[in-house]
């Protein structure tokens, strides 16, 4: 909207009475709703799937690690591998025990990279398989509905997008 | 993306059933008999091994995480010899020898094998359902 005083300035004054007329018209009303309406859908089109998009990809790559786990629960020397949400958060990396003493027992505590962390088991398996079926499936179970969840978030906000771009 | 988890569990399911395979094949020849101790039937077993090596990837699978059958080993039970001079397979001495098929282990690894192979249905149904709700994102 251009501003009244350079316009009385470069145009004169009728043109000032035009656009005085105009501004509070009704139509001029209705084209400030829509900018600012056009301003919040801009905003959602720059990054329409906010962090879930992301979200999406991780919960995903935690059910192939534990679809893994499942897959080699009879395979010898396995170990049960799962993705810490909360390290990956952090972006840190605290290393295990360590050993500092020749007196000291190792943990056997290893970690993996990029927050993939090797599961402890309840019990230990004479094969050195660490995939515990009962606990893998439970895992299973909720890497997929987080997963679900995260979907729902996904879809509430197209759905919210939609609506915007449609207007009615 | 979720496409990797039905190849995960499918190297889990067809090495599951080479496992029953194994196990159908020594229940058949439980009864096998031969004339000389290194030619009885010894059951087989598969040695499994997780796909966790990128060379594993020039063999055939597509991703890493999945399992695969490094190869069947006879197992080292000794066979027994049983001393039976009408049976048409009996060596110069009277003897055959039978395998050393044990069947209730047989029977324990096939429920073993059979049980395996559900957890991995499982696991193939629930992302087939997650995959068909990511397909209806588009209907939100």
């Amino acid at each position: 909207m251009p501003d009244p005083l350079s316009y009385i300035d470069v145009q004169g004054l009728a043109e000032f009475g035009i656009w005085f007329a105009y501004s509070n018209s009704e139509e001029s009303k209705y084209r400030q709703v829509d900018g600012e309406l056009e301003r919040a859908v801009m905003k959602l089109l720059e990054n329409p799937l906010g962090i879930h998009e992301q979200a999406l990809a991780l919960r995903n790559k935690r059910m192939e690690l534990i679809a893994a786990n499942i897959a080699n629960a009879d395979t010898p020397r396995f170990r049960a591998r799962d993705l810490d949400f909360q390290k990956i958060l952090a972006g840190a990396n605290p290393s295990p025990m360590a050993v500092t003493d020749s007196r000291h027992f190792d943990t056997g505590e290893v970690e993996a990279v990029g927050g993939i962390v090797f599961r402890t088991p309840y019990n230990s398996s004479v094969d050195g398989n660490t995939v515990e079926i009962n606990v893998e499936q439970a895992k299973y179970g909720e890497a997929a509905t987080q997963y679900q969840a995260t979907l729902q978030f996904l879809e509430s906000r197209i759905a919210g997008i939609r609506k915007s771009l449609r207007g009615d | 993306m979720l496409k990797n988890i039905f190849e995960i569990a499918g190297t889990a399911l067809n090495a599951q059933t080479i496992r029953m395979n194994t196990t159908a094949s020594n229940l058949a020849n439980a009864g096998s008999v031969s004339p000389n101790e290194s030619e009885a039937y010894r059951s087989k077993r598969p040695v499994f091994r997780a796909l966790v090596e990128q060379s594993d990837l020039n063999q055939g699978f597509n991703v890493l995480g999945g399992v695969k059958v490094k190869e069947i080993v006879d197992t080292t039970d000794p066979v027994r010899k049983v001393h039976d001079p009408g049976n048409p397979e009996a060596n110069d001495e009277g003897f055959i020898y039978l395998s050393n098929v044990n069947e209730v282990t047989e029977m324990v690894e096939m429920v073993a094998a059979s049980r395996s192979f559900q957890n991995n249905v499982e696991v193939v149904s629930t992302a087939r359902q997650l995959m068909m709700r990511t397909l209806d994102i588009a209907k939100a």
